[in-house]
């Protein structure tokens, strides 16, 4: 599978992003925030985390106008796979491309510390290896992570099962406490409806091997690889 | 050609809970001052734009709100024009 992960300025995941994409077999192509094409064998494309622009305005804001994310809403818009992880889950909401926003963490507070995430379904591109209602660990470094959206969005959000991940208790119970920066829902990750689009504040690409602490990240990869598998193989 | 100048004030939209405006509060609350309520935090946004008249100066004020200094989805803003620059 051929994974393109976008440098912004001021992005600082990339470089994991892109370590996770070829630890999972995957060909990488770094890909630059002033690109005027894509490759085109490309099958998805990650926004990595980081404080693209310097998070100038509102986190997200500038980036979404960023030369490339013209050819990142055509590849969405055409079914392409787009992985928006922290910063680039704020991208997506700016651009549209995901409903809802993500605002100031409820206690003020960075957290930057292993959450526990229940994944929520697994007729997902992102999630298809992994079963629903288990519960993965992931480390989330955030200060704008609450998510939230009008109230007849968020029903609507509900409604399509757009929601993938939710921060749960370690036994998958959904509670406030598990909530590590007051989002609706206790939501971490969703989809658009057509389901090819994810953005998700925890960082699965900081959660690839043992020596991390946690290898629970490597199912989005190992899912996205799955369903990249050429069908007549 | 009239050059104005804009004051456009942002908030967040009254649905969402302003958290910065809550802890302002209880720290006013805090200096023996609970007469002052209901803080809200936003940004203030202050920039001149060049237009035959006031009318079209609003419209470029709103365009450039709508499409990149707010975003609708989670704020509010109100704006104030006047003609000359500020120094």
């Amino acid at each position: 599978m051929n994974i393109g992960v976008v440098t912004f300025p001021g992005s600082n995941c990339d470089a994991d992003a892109r370590y996770a994409s070829a630890l999972t077999g995957n060909t990488v192509h770094a890909l630059w925030h002033k690109d005027t094409s894509l490759p085109s064998s490309l099958d998805v494309i990650i926004l990595p985390g980081g404080f693209s622009y310097g998070d100038y305005l509102r986190t997200g804001a500038i980036a979404r106008f960023s030369t490339i994310m013209e050819e990142v809403v055509k590849f969405a818009n055409g079914g392409g796979y787009v992985f928006g992880i922290c910063n680039g889950f704020q991208i997506l909401c700016e651009s549209g491309l995901l409903p809802g926003a993500l605002i100031r963490n409820e206690n003020l507070s960075f957290v930057c510390k292993d959450v526990h995430l229940r994944i929520e379904k697994n007729d997902s591109p992102f999630t298809n290896v992994a079963q629903v209602g288990s519960v993965v660990r992931i480390p989330v470094a955030h200060g704008e992570g609450r998510f939230t959206a009008p109230a007849e969005v968020l029903a609507s959000i509900e409604d399509n099962n757009q929601v993938l991940y939710r921060y749960s208790m370690p036994d998958g119970i959904i509670t406030p406490e598990a909530n590590p920066n007051g989002s609706l829902n206790n939501i971490a990750g969703i989809t658009n409806i057509a389901g090819n689009v994810m953005g998700l504040m925890p960082h699965p690409e900081r959660a690839c091997e043992p020596l991390l602490g946690s290898s629970d990240g490597l199912h989005v990869f190992h899912s996205l690889a799955q369903q990249c598998k050429p069908k007549f193989a | 050609m009239k050059t104005y100048t804009a004051h456009i004030a942002v908030t967040l939209r009254r649905a969402i809970l302003d958290v910065q405006g809550k802890a302002i509060e209880h720290a006013l609350h805090s200096l023996h001052m609970p007469g002052l309520t209901n803080v809200r935090i936003g940004k203030h946004i202050e920039l001149h734009v060049q237009a035959q008249d006031e009318e079209s100066a609003s419209s470029m004020i709103r365009e450039a709100c709508d499409k990149l200094l707010t975003n609708p989805v989670m704020e509010d803003y109100t704006f104030t024009l006047h003609e000359g620059v500020t120094a």
